[in-house]
């Protein structure tokens, strides 16, 4: 066994925690860039230009790139001969603390859902812990804001719908998004699993880079066929009109029942956050 | 068209903009996100005062990070201003001339927008640091005990922003849209 002390596991996401909401992930800004030299609508390619000067602004201002820090989402990837000296999921809320506390971010939860008062720390943090073979543990930071993730849809769709029945899902998702999501947008597509299987499997989706296609041809090509479809959608950065509605989208997929074909899309937007170290 | 625009505003002044116009706003700005418009409505039923001169006021969905020591603000870009549909249109009948969001409206607001002769502007959704250098000082002004979404009276200076709805019915959401399509 190899031990891992809370304590570090407590500063790792605290750091996390900072650097997710001020630098993007190169795969990020890398498709803003691409999106900016490819639009051919001038507004929404000067709408694109002056998202890229906001990164560079919360680098020269040392602020957040978006006020909505979001929700701390921590994926673990925990293996399976690590030892942590302490509570795992407290060391987790008290790294968010920490962070959104020495970083100046907002904290925006609130501890029930209907009665809203504020836990004033962000926390709790949103915790998926997997276990994996090995000795690390691999922890990432993916805060996310709620403007987009309102606009998130799940189905139940039946068998028969196919891939054309989750391709007009995935679009009309995206319609009715329309401006709110603040385009241009990223997306996660979970499609079969169950019911919270399939929420789960589109937000691990946001987490694989943008450059990186689904390693299934099959796959790859519905992300390619979604993307371009979406992106004729005519929303445009803003909604204020243009070919840029989507920068990219990733699918997971799980074996599912022979009843149903369950589709989840986690909407996230030009401000999608990640954040990785291994320890 | 760019209009400079200084708040507070007239019917008069809001006139000539159009869905796609930009504006540089300087003046007075307060923020207000869903909490804060909840608590003014209940002001207003208890026949109380709002917690500012809501004639030809700008009011800014807003609810900035933290500012650093020496900073006047955090990041400050919009919030969805959907959430605030339920709320809009009883302001706006008292007077509230500009609102600053991103995001559509419903037809209640479209309609008092057109009926009260004033403006809806989106601010960039998820450019706060840039939105933060147009602010020049901030003071809260009540309701501290609600955090990010306390009402801030703000100070800004051309501030950059985009006709969305304007008082004759024009909405940037449907006609850019439409525009590119129609030019593809």
């Amino acid at each position: 066994m190899r031990t891992i002390s809370a304590a570090a596991l407590t500063q790792t996401v605290a750091r996390l925690c900072v650097r997710a909401n001020t630098q993007l992930p190169p795969d990020v800004t890398a498709a803003l860039s691409a999106a900016r030299s490819t639009e051919p609508w001038p507004l929404a390619q000067s709408t694109l230009g002056l998202l890229e000067e906001n990164l560079k602004a919360a680098a020269a201002q040392n602020l957040p790139i978006c006020q909505d820090t979001g929700m701390a989402c921590v994926f673990v990837e925990l293996g399976q001969e690590v030892y942590i000296d302490g509570a795992f999921e407290e060391a987790i809320h008290a790294g968010v603390r920490q962070g959104y506390g020495e970083g100046f971010l907002r904290k925006s939860i609130v501890a029930d859902p209907l009665r809203r008062g504020n836990t004033g720390d962000n926390t709790p943090a949103a915790i998926t812990v997997h276990l994996v073979p090995g000795d690390r543990c691999t922890v990432t930071v993916a805060p996310k804001g709620f403007g987009s993730e309102n606009m998130s849809r799940l189905a139940m769709l039946k068998p028969a719908d196919g891939v054309e029945g989750v391709k007009r899902f995935v679009v009309e998702t995206l319609r009715q998004a329309g401006s709110n999501p603040c385009p241009p947008t990223v997306l996660g597509i979970g499609i079969g699993g169950s019911f919270d299987k399939v929420a789960y499997l589109a937000k691990k989706a946001l987490l694989r880079p943008l450059d990186q296609p689904h390693p299934d041809p099959f796959y790859a090509d519905l992300e390619q066929e979604l993307l371009a479809k979406i992106n004729a959608l005519g929303i445009g950065p803003q909604g204020f009109g243009g070919r840029t509605t989507c920068l990219g989208l990733a699918i997971e997929t799980a074996p599912t029942h022979v009843a149903g074909l369950p589709v989840a899309v986690n909407v996230s937007c030009h401000v999608t956050r990640r954040a990785t170290e291994v320890l | 068209m760019q209009y400079k625009l200084k708040t507070p505003v007239t019917q008069a002044d809001l006139a000539p903009l159009r869905a796609g116009d930009t504006v540089l706003l300087s003046g007075t700005v307060y923020t207000a996100r869903d909490a804060a418009h909840q608590r003014m409505m209940e002001l207003l039923d208890a026949k109380k005062p709002l917690p500012f001169p809501v004639e030809g006021s700008a009011v800014y969905y807003v609810g900035p990070t933290p500012e650093r020591p020496g900073e006047v603000i955090g990041s400050a870009g919009p919030t969805t201003s959907g959430r605030m549909d339920a709320y809009s249109p009883r302001l706006l009948d008292l007077g509230q001339a500009v609102m600053i969001g991103k995001g559509a409206r419903n037809q209640a607001v479209k309609d008092a927008v057109v009926r009260n002769g004033a403006v809806y502007l989106a601010a960039l959704g998820g450019a706060g640091a840039l939105a933060a250098r147009s602010v020049k000082a901030l003071k809260i002004i009540c309701w501290e005990d609600l955090g990010c979404e306390a009402v801030r009276e703000l100070e800004v200076e051309d501030f950059p922003l985009t006709v969305i709805l304007d008082a004759h019915g024009g909405d940037l959401y449907e006609s850019g849209p439409a525009d590119y399509l129609a030019h593809t």
